[in-house]
């Protein structure tokens, strides 16, 4: 059996899909391990959903495939917490608040403060204790 | 020994030697303080965090027909108008009218003086609503109109207290989470923050106000500009280390410099969740190596510097003068400190890698002969505090 890996998604279904049990398919028919950190079905009824899928490369991708047959959009880059690293100042005022360390201070003499987006569990801290409004939400 | 004559003629013909406040200690280390006093000029400081007796007054020019306006808001946000026809203050903790404040319990601030303080100096297009009751002379009782900074007569930043010389560690005592303008605190010291540039700091490279004076010239987010006054709460004779550094605030700095010439990357508005809004400033000023003793001060280090751990759910608010205890800024950037037995995990609010930027440019910019020093006019006391405000029942 082959090696299993974690991939961080975010899946944007449109008005038309919300209602489809596409995760129920993703554990049962292709083996997944689904990890939920965020989901959101907006006042206009689009949904965003933010997790984790754990298995085998074969198998994320056969999921993914049957996930693409509907019409959602999968990003496996744009997360749903995200930076403007114009804005931030890297005062370094998230970093207490951040319960995975996805925030920390990368070398110890510039004092720069990195976001490991892998981290992230979208707990959303951040976006509310950041003074430089430097984070937001994607939905 | 070194004059501001010499120093500056050095500067203008590029020979300048300038060096971080951060640099001058390894430095120092390896050359002694003899050889280093002779060599180096300058040493650069700076800090980057909410100042939050921050402001400008701005002139807008008259109208046809004129107005003297009364009551004005610029992105509906209240400014004063107690001056002069079209002059008006603009304070960096004002709400934008209408914002519900802590109504809803924490409320989030998300605009007010300070962004727009930020939006003037990004070159943004604002817009200005005033009133007037009429006067012969000034006539219009009304007017609604957008500008930039560049259609302004003024735009001078004048802020009543800056740089604090040291400043306080916040822990929340409580049971409950509590919002400050030291950030949210999290119940039973589970977190503590800080916001000091610790050893890049102007006045704690100078903790006897030698260099740094009324009529010294410093970088206020870029633009050159000086300190007008001592700063509010200026509290020189707060206590000391045996080194000389303050144990707590201590000195403070009133600064002033021309918008038009300021980076929109040092003034940024600033949004402390149930508290409310402020504006975090860059200050960068560069301390000339007069002799040894003013370079050795300029040698202070993050463990040599101590801050006071103060509980804000309430010793702060209810003015007790209560100290917890003193840590130092090499233990508070170490990310976690220690008191009574317990590990707390430390934030701050100052921007330690903004202001090593800000360290560097005014460095770049003395070297290349574009920045020149200018001297005190006048000391900062050294044996003030600062008085409390006494409730009175009657007037004596
Ligand atoms: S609190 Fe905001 S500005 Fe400060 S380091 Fe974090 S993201 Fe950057
Ligand atoms: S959302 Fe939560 S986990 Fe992600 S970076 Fe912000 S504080 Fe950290």
């Amino acid at each position: 059996m082959s090696r299993t890996i974690t991939k961080k998604l975010m899946l944007f279904f449109p008005k038309c899909e919300c209602e489809k049990p596409i995760i129920y398919h993703l554990v049962k028919d292709h083996n997944l391990i689904v990890n939920i950190y965020r989901a959101k079905v907006t006042p206009e009824e689009e949904g965003y959903l933010v997790l984790d899928v754990t298995g085998t490369p074969r198998d994320i991708e056969q999921a993914m495939a049957f996930v693409r047959t509907f019409d959602v959009s999968i990003s496996d880059t744009g997360k749903g917490v995200i930076r403007d690293e114009v804005r931030c100042t890297h005062c370094g005022h998230c970093i207490t608040h951040c319960p995975t360390g996805a925030l920390h201070i990368g070398d110890e003499a510039t004092r720069e403060v990195l976001y490991n987006e892998a981290d992230c569990i979208e707990c959303l801290a951040c976006i509310r204790v950041c003074p430089f409004d430097a984070f937001a939400s994607a939905f | 020994m070194k004059t501001y004559e010499q120093i500056n003629k050095r500067i203008e013909s590029g020979k300048a030697v300038v060096m971080t406040a951060d640099e001058i200690i390894d430095y120092v280390e390896k050359k002694g303080l003899e050889q280093a006093a002779d060599q180096v000029d300058v040493v650069t400081t700076a800090t980057f965090g909410p100042m939050c007796s921050s402001g400008c007054v701005l002139n807008f020019g008259h109208s046809k027909p004129k107005i003297r306006m009364t009551e004005a808001w610029i992105q509906d946000v209240l400014v004063y108008t107690g001056l002069a026809a079209v002059d008006v203050y603009l304070g960096a903790t004002q709400l934008r009218h209408g914002d519900p404040a802590n109504m809803y319990h924490p409320g989030e601030f998300r605009y007010g003086g300070g962004h727009v303080i930020e939006d003037l100096v990004a070159g943004k297009t604002l817009q200005l609503f005033a009133l007037s009751y009429g006067t012969d002379c000034y006539p219009l009782r009304e007017i609604r109109t957008y500008f930039t900074i560049n259609d302004l007569n003024q735009a001078i930043m004048l802020n009543p207290r800056n740089c604090y010389q040291n400043y306080n560690v916040a822990v929340n005592d409580s049971d409950k989470t509590i919002y400050t303008y030291m950030g949210a605190l999290e119940p039973n010291r589970k977190n503590a923050n800080y916001c000091s540039a610790g050893q890049l700091s102007p006045l704690l490279n100078d903790p006897y106000y030698e260099t740094i004076g009324i009529g010294t010239k410093v970088w206020l987010a870029g633009a050159h500009g000086h300190v007008y006054a001592e700063g509010t709460q200026h509290a020189g004779g707060d206590e000391r280390t045996p080194e000389g550094i303050p144990k707590g605030g201590a000195g403070t700095l009133a600064l002033t410099a021309d918008m038009k010439q300021m980076l929109p990357e040092f003034v940024r508005g600033v949004s402390l969740r149930g508290y409310g809004v402020s504006l975090a400033i860059g200050v960068g000023i560069p301390i000339p190596i007069l002799n040894v003793d003013v370079l050795k001060r300029t040698c202070v280090r993050d463990r040599d510097i101590v801050a006071p751990v103060v509980d804000y759910s309430n010793d702060y608010p209810q003015n007790t003068g209560k100290v917890i205890g003193y840590v130092s800024y090499e233990q508070l950037r170490s990310g976690e400190i220690e008191i009574e037995g317990r590990k707390i995990a430390v934030g701050s609010l100052s921007s330690y890698h903004k202001a090593l930027k800000i360290a560097n440019l005014l460095a770049d910019e003395i070297r290349r002969g574009d920045f020149t020093l200018a001297g005190p006019i006048a000391a900062l006391a050294k044996d003030t505090r600062s008085k409390p405000l006494v409730i009175r029942e009657k007037a004596s």
